[in-house]
């Protein structure tokens, strides 16, 4: 296996990680209005990710440095071209962000509510945007001879692009919904796994539509892969799963369905990292996006030492955290 | 404004930004380390409660840090793709092996630590401040060595129109990079210092809970005096660094048109910042002192702009490779003349706290807790003066500035995005003030409640 191969696996296992951990941030962000309707329980909904978000932000930070390091080419063209969308992204993560800190920093009913509706709209943009930003890469832009991103901002919002991103907001609801239903307790827990049981519908039926659409797209016919296939039966699954009270099935099925679709969509990116659709010959791919051996090999190896560590630490706080958080839990 | 001028204001903007919350988040994260292992070691109560307050303020604090430390990130690929491209082989590694082995270590145990109070044991719990305090120097150190190499490149080749990475030992022991991060290090550590004086000295000038805050003023200021004696000395050390790797930016610094030797340091200058006004009116010069600051001798020799203007015009073509001498000179003078004055505070006040005179002495009390100012300027100042420095270079000799720029873009696209975050960051830089001197200003809580094994029960939860 070549260093490319490596890497661009390396890359594919970065992302998946975000979207499984980061995933559920992003949908109790959304939820929390849904689930917590006075100031407690939206508190306890957040205190469910209150450890954990910050860590899992991070695999984004190095999925992205990751690109800069093993690709640059491709961190160059898709930074620069996708500009528009990523600075609205970057925007929601930082509301979203410093909303977690700030929002219990003033005893006022406003300045909370102001805080969690900054923290609800970043939570819903950023997924939508990723997953816009990503379905491009499949879908192609724009890209002429010399790498350079050639379209407009209006090149980004085709509709299959849009439809992957809507598509990730649904599963990061359900994710968010099945992770509030194994963390939480009482009020909340019920609440959260009645989103669970109807998102697990509509997220199931605009993954398979998304599936199908991609299928077509790519040429391949109407019948997908047993991978993307099983993410789409997971995802309907859910909705009896919870039914059953069975919430930890419920999140491993989410959790399943979350990594399944975004290892489906690197598989079919390969060997291809960003399509062009100016000229096939001028698309970037693993060989002519990539830095040389030795820089790759050097990654390879730090890689190889520390991600198995972050996993080790990572895996640990999940199991201090275990519990479910109830209002007892509060403090100050 | 031109692309070109956009891109660099917005880098500078967010750069600057960052770095206001960055040297907090390092040399707190120590202290209230240090608060919380005296607590594990004695177990008196009063140091369990300022570890809580100091964490609180430190974790605000890391909030808009780590936010914009994202825009960082993206930044390189948005608004400088040429830039990406050509250095991406050696440049990225370390901002990847940032990610990997440092931040993803702050974040998760900072989680830990906020969360972690009654559910982790008191040692284990200490460990995990100091593991954040640990990943927040260590990203600082993986970030500046990508710094420096644009600095002083070492360690790569030039091949099919990039810089590939050829030796990551000589990027990881580049003496820009040891010293700089040396540097940076004790900035952190002085910045986190002043923050804890200052808030100290708040209280105890208004009486408020002396019996707490006369501990960590004593702690401020046993840090502080060391380590900014030893920072003086090693941003001097620095300069000699410079005379050998970076010499344009020594000669600009002292504003020194004309190769001279020895050569003399103006304390303040009027005029002679260019190239048609060599000369300046010196107000103060003081003999010799510029070659021992360049070169560490009593007559070094110090190349002057115009031949090193000429001798890049050789090695690299016609042009002017001149950095701005306005900004270099003073950016340099308000950072060391403001370390000085630091110094100067800290010498003033480890004497009144010799002579039991600290409570005291309302007027030291006053002037500390307005030194909070101080680190703020300096940080910003030392990094005006290295990548003011380095132009017309992006990475010195191998790409000036004005190639890096994305060619995707158009000036328009950077309006927008340098608007956005103009209104984003002001609006989060009152927020964060405002928070952060409301809960300076609060009262110690009392100790939260402990569990049988000697643990607080309640945790710093959202």
């Amino acid at each position: 296996m070549s260093f490319q191969v490596f890497w661009f696996i390396a890359i594919a296992v970065l992302w998946t990680g975000f979207f499984v951990l980061e995933g559920f941030d992003f949908g109790v962000g959304i939820l929390r209005g849904v689930v917590g309707k006075t100031d407690e329980e939206r508190r306890v909904a957040i205190n469910t990710i209150g450890p954990l978000w910050d860590g899992n932000e991070v695999w984004l930070i190095v999925a992205a440095a990751s690109m800069f390091a093993a690709f640059p080419a491709w961190y160059a063209t898709m930074f620069s071209g996708f500009y528009v969308p990523l600075v609205l992204l970057l925007v929601a993560l930082i509301a979203r962000g410093v909303s977690f800190e700030f929002r219990g920093k003033r005893d006022s009913d406003r300045w909370r509510r102001n805080w969690d509706r900054l923290s609800t709209a970043g939570s819903l943009l950023a997924p939508f945007l990723i997953g816009v930003a990503l379905a491009n890469l499949l879908h192609g832009v724009p890209i002429d001879a010399n790498q350079e991103f050639t379209g407009s901002f209006l090149d980004l919002l085709n509709p299959y692009s849009l439809f992957a991103g809507l598509t990730l907001v649904l599963l990061c609801v359900l994710h968010g919904s099945t992770f509030l239903g194994l963390r939480t307790d009482g009020i909340v827990r019920e609440r959260a796994t009645k989103v669970a049981g109807r998102s697990s519908i509509a997220a199931g039926v605009a993954l398979l539509v998304f599936v199908t659409w991609t299928q077509l797209m790519l040429d391949r016919g109407a019948i997908p892969d047993f991978l993307p296939a099983g993410a789409v039966l997971a995802t309907f699954a859910v909705s009896w799963l919870v039914r059953d009270g069975r919430d930890g099935w419920a999140f491993a099925m989410t959790a399943f369905a979350i990594a399944a679709t975004v290892a489906t969509f690197f598989i079919d990116l390969y060997p291809t990292v960003m399509v062009s659709s100016t000229k096939a010959a001028n698309s970037l791919t693993i060989q002519n996006a990539s830095s040389s051996a030795y820089s790759l090999k050097l990654m390879t190896i730090v890689m190889l030492v520390f991600l198995p560590l972050v996993l080790v630490y990572q895996g640990w706080t999940y199991y201090v955290f275990r519990r479910r958080v109830t209002t007892a839990d509060l403090g100050d | 404004m031109t692309k070109l001028d956009l891109a660099r204001l917005q880098f500078a903007m967010t750069s600057i930004y960052h770095f206001l919350f960055v040297p907090v988040t390092i040399g707190l994260s120590f202290l209230v380390a240090m608060l919380q292992t005296a607590w594990y070691r004695h177990g008196n109560e009063a140091h369990l409660r300022l570890t809580r307050f100091f964490g609180t303020l430190l974790v605000i604090n890391i909030a808009v840090g780590v936010v914009t430390g994202l825009v960082q990130e993206f930044q390189f690929g948005m608004d400088w793709s040429a830039y990406s491209r050509y250095v991406g082989d050696v440049f990225g590694a370390p901002l990847a092996i940032e990610g990997l082995a440092a931040f993803f270590l702050e974040s998760t145990f900072l989680g830990l630590w906020l969360f972690g109070w009654g559910r982790l044991s008191k040692r284990v719990h200490l460990a995990t401040i100091w593991l954040v305090a640990l990943g927040a120097a260590g990203s600082a150190a993986f970030i500046m060595a990508a710094n420096s190499w644009m600095q002083n490149p070492v360690g790569y080749v030039e091949r099919g129109g990039r810089a590939e990475l050829n030796n990551i030992w000589a990027v990881l022991t580049n003496p820009v990079f040891l010293w700089g991060y040396l540097h940076v290090l004790l900035a952190a550590l002085v910045t986190g210092c002043i923050v804890m004086l200052a808030v100290s000295a708040w209280h105890l000038r208004r009486d408020s809970q002396p019996e707490l805050f006369r501990r960590t003023a004593g702690l401020s200021l046993a840090v502080l005096l060391p380590v900014s004696i030893f920072q003086l000395m090693v941003g001097s050390h620095l300069g000699v660094v410079e005379t050998t790797y970076q010499p344009m930016k020594i000669a600009a610094v002292e504003g020194q048109w004309e190769t001279c030797q020895p050569c003399s340091f103006s304390l303040f200058q009027i005029g002679g910042f260019n190239s048609g006004d060599e000369t300046p009116t010196k107000i103060i010069a003081v003999p010799h002192l510029l070659s021992l600051l360049a070169t560490d001798s009593w007559n070094g020799k110090v190349v002057g702009l115009n031949e090193l203007n000429q001798q890049y015009q050789q090695k690299y073509g016609p042009g002017d490779y001149v950095p701005n001498v306005f900004i270099a000179y003073w950016s340099m003078r308000a950072m060391a003349y403001l370390g000085t004055v630091i110094v100067l505070l800290a010498l003033w006040g480890a004497w009144l706290l010799h002579r039991g005179k600290l409570l005291a002495s309302h007027l030291f009390l006053r002037v500390a807790a307005w030194a909070v100012v101080l680190p703020i300027l300096i940080n910003t100042a030392g990094w005006v003066l290295t990548e003011n420095g380095r132009q017309p270079w992006i990475v010195q000799g191998l790409m000036k500035t004005s190639d890096g720029v994305s060619p995707s873009i158009s000036a328009a696209t950077i309006w927008f995005s340098l608007l956005t975050f103009l209104l984003l960051y002001g609006a989060l830089a009152v927020v964060a003030w405002v928070l952060m001197a409301r809960y300076a200003r609060k009262e110690v809580a009392p100790a939260p409640e402990v569990d049988d094994r000697g643990a607080p029960q309640t945790a710093m939860s959202y």
